[in-house]
């Protein structure tokens, strides 16, 4: 393991710990729909606190170590990002890799690469409707009816937020300028690996 | 890897940012509970007139749609029960309206053994409900299913299960207000049957048939050239006939103009009535199509929905053959692809020459009303 990748290893594990503690130091005292007066307000406050860059913002090295890309915030894995095989896992309990920028996730779902959210009409969620947004939340499925959603998007958990707050995380990503990204599409695990 | 490893990782991912989100959700608003619950077993659903005899109630009449869904082989018995005296309203050919308190049942079995039965009812103008019943060991009775469904109930091929659906996932195809019965219409009841038509049953006396229904005066509104000439689908061919049927049953519940994913510009539902002058949405929507989803091993560039006589290029067939997560199509309610109706489709791609003659306009996605109505139905042509 090389150095960066312990770096971003570390930065990750220390997001993680910090969400738990956050959460279990109590939640906020007025409700978030209180303090955030109109649907994109209250998207934006979601979206900055639900871990949305974390995944869907490339990371990069900067000054103090690894850190989402702000620059190319929420368009997902880089297109011109071109990821060589992921590395076979030795049997045992490890096994997933990611990627250094925290946008491809390799395990035995095959590879996952993170969805460009931005209202990009070819690349991104620019032709999805919000009732197809509300419905992968809710249900895991691609737009609400088709394929599993694969991990590690945490859909079961985004899936449990009131209609309002699904329609502000939609009403702030609808908001944000277009960029243009095609994602890749996953990859399917090897034959016969599978179930 | 077992689909089991791949779900309990997806919790375990999500489980990290899971925290300050579950605190602060108060949960999913849930707008599909009865009005009155569905009964605990199956017995005192009303569709046995012997409870321990399990003969069903004459009033419940079987029927086989023309075109079966694909459930992995399941042999399937389905009844219908209508409201005495009441008749369905049939005047949008395309989407009848059934009176309420109509009951649809399904009985699954595999391997001689029944393992499920579905009910579904209609229990307000505008809504149905669904329960699932598991049989027991000794086939005596079946159990109401929790609405979470039940995972692993038959092994249909060695390591490959039959799961009983959730409610959600009931919904994925039988959608409120939309498409929610998809078995039983004029197209599926229709005397003029398709030979072609993969896994098709033959019709037994005493099956509800189009013919049946306007006899027996339970429908109201059919175009009465729909009662001389019963429907058929369009094909060019034969082949196409039935791969046409096929696609609309096993994927138009999803695939059609009035779906959730209708922006998707991929209609495979069909639709009775189109004008001669147009060709089916099935074809009009795939053939020569690029669609969303790439062949992965095609040339880059060169993958179509449908690729006219390519149908290792086609993704259409291709995810249809496949039954891996990130491809399968249909996503839910099979473990195994449909090799019969596969061979067709692919006798089929391998014939077509080019796009349709005289392609239908794909409008954009009906979102009004008066979009959803298909503009033929009450024309009578
Ligand atoms: C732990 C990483 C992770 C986090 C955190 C995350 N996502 Fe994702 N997301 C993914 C991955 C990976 C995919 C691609 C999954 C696939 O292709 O099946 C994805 C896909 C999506 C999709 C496309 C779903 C579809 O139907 O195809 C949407 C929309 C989405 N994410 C929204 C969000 C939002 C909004 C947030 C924050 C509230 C978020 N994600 C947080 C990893 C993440």
């Amino acid at each position: 393991m090389t150095h960066k990748t312990a770096t971003v290893l570390i930065a990750f594990a220390g997001i993680t710990l910090t969400t738990l503690i956050a959460t279990a130091s109590g939640p906020a005292q007025r409700p978030a729909a209180a303090t955030h007066r109109t649907p994109v307000e209250l998207g934006a406050y979601l979206v900055s606190t639900m871990g949305c860059h974390d995944c869907h913002t490339p990371w990069k090295l900067g000054p103090k170590g690894p850190e989402p890309d702000m620059s190319r915030a929420l368009t997902g894995h880089p297109e011109d990002l071109k990821m060589p095989p992921a590395p076979a896992l030795p049997a045992g309990p490890w096994m997933a890799s990611f990627a250094a920028t925290n946008t491809a996730w390799a395990g035995p779902w095959g590879v996952s690469f993170t969805a460009n959210l931005t209202p990009d009409k070819e690349t991104g969620l620019g032709d999805w409707t919000e009732e197809q947004f509300i419905a992968a939340l809710r249900t895991g499925k691609h737009q609400g009816k088709g394929r599993q959603i694969l991990p590690p998007m945490p859909w079961s958990v985004y899936g449990r937020l009131v209609d309002e707050e699904v329609k502000a995380l939609w009403a702030y990503l609808q908001s944000l300028a277009p960029v243009k990204n095609r994602v890749p599409q996953p990859i399917d695990p090897p034959e016969g690996s599978q179930r | 890897m077992t689909r089991k490893l791949t779900r309990m990782l997806l919790t375990l991912a999500a489980c990290a940012w899971a925290g300050a989100v579950a605190m602060r959700a108060g949960g999913a608003t849930d707008n599909d509970v009865p009005s009155a619950p569905p009964p605990g077993r199956l017995s005192e659903t009303g569709l046995y007139a012997d409870r321990d005899a399990l003969i069903i109630d004459q009033r419940n009449r079987p029927f086989t749609p023309q075109y079966p869904l694909w459930s992995d082989g399941a042999a399937k018995r389905r009844w219908v029960r209508l409201p005495d005296g009441a008749t369905i309203d049939a005047r949008d050919v395309n989407r009848w309206d059934f009176p309420v308190g109509t009951t649809f049942w399904k009985e699954f079995a595999f391997g001689g053994r029944k393992v499920e039965t579905r009910m579904f009812r209609k229990v307000a103008r505008d809504r149905w409900d669904f329960a699932s019943y598991a049989w027991q060991d000794d086939q005596r009775d079946a159990t109401l299913v929790p609405r979470d469904g039940l995972a692993r109930v038959a092994e249909v091929a060695p390591g490959k299960w039959h799961n009983i659906p959730s409610h959600d996932e009931c919904r994925a195809c039988h959608d409120a207000g939309r498409t929610e019965v998809l078995g039983f219409s004029a197209l599926q009841l229709s005397d003029d049957r398709d030979p072609l038509a993969p896994h098709a049953e033959p019709l037994e006396p005493g099956m509800v048939t189009l013919a049946s229904l306007v006899a027996e005066r339970r429908i109201a509104g059919l175009a009465s050239r729909l009662i001389t000439t019963p429907p058929r689908v369009a094909g060019r061919t034969p082949v196409e006939r039935a791969v046409l049927g096929y696609l609309s049953t096993n994927c138009g519940s999803c695939h059609n103009r009035e779906s959730s994913i209708a922006s998707l510009g991929l209609f495979l539902k069909y639709a009775i009535a189109s004008p001669r002058t147009c060709t089916a949405d099935a074809l009009a929507t795939t053939i020569g199509h690029t669609g969303h989803w790439a062949v992965p091993d095609a040339p880059d560039g060169t993958s179509r929905v449908v690729a006219p006589g390519a149908p290792a290029r086609s993704a259409l067939l291709r995810r249809a053959q496949s039954r891996r997560p990130s491809s399968q199509m249909p996503p839910i309610g099979t473990v195994l692809a449909d090799r019969d109706a596969l061979r067709l489709v692919t006798e089929w791609i391998d014939a077509l020459e080019g796009p349709p003659a005289a392609p239908c306009a794909v409008s954009a996605p009906a979102t009004t009303a008066a979009a959803r109505r298909p503009a033929t139905s009450r024309t009578g042509r």
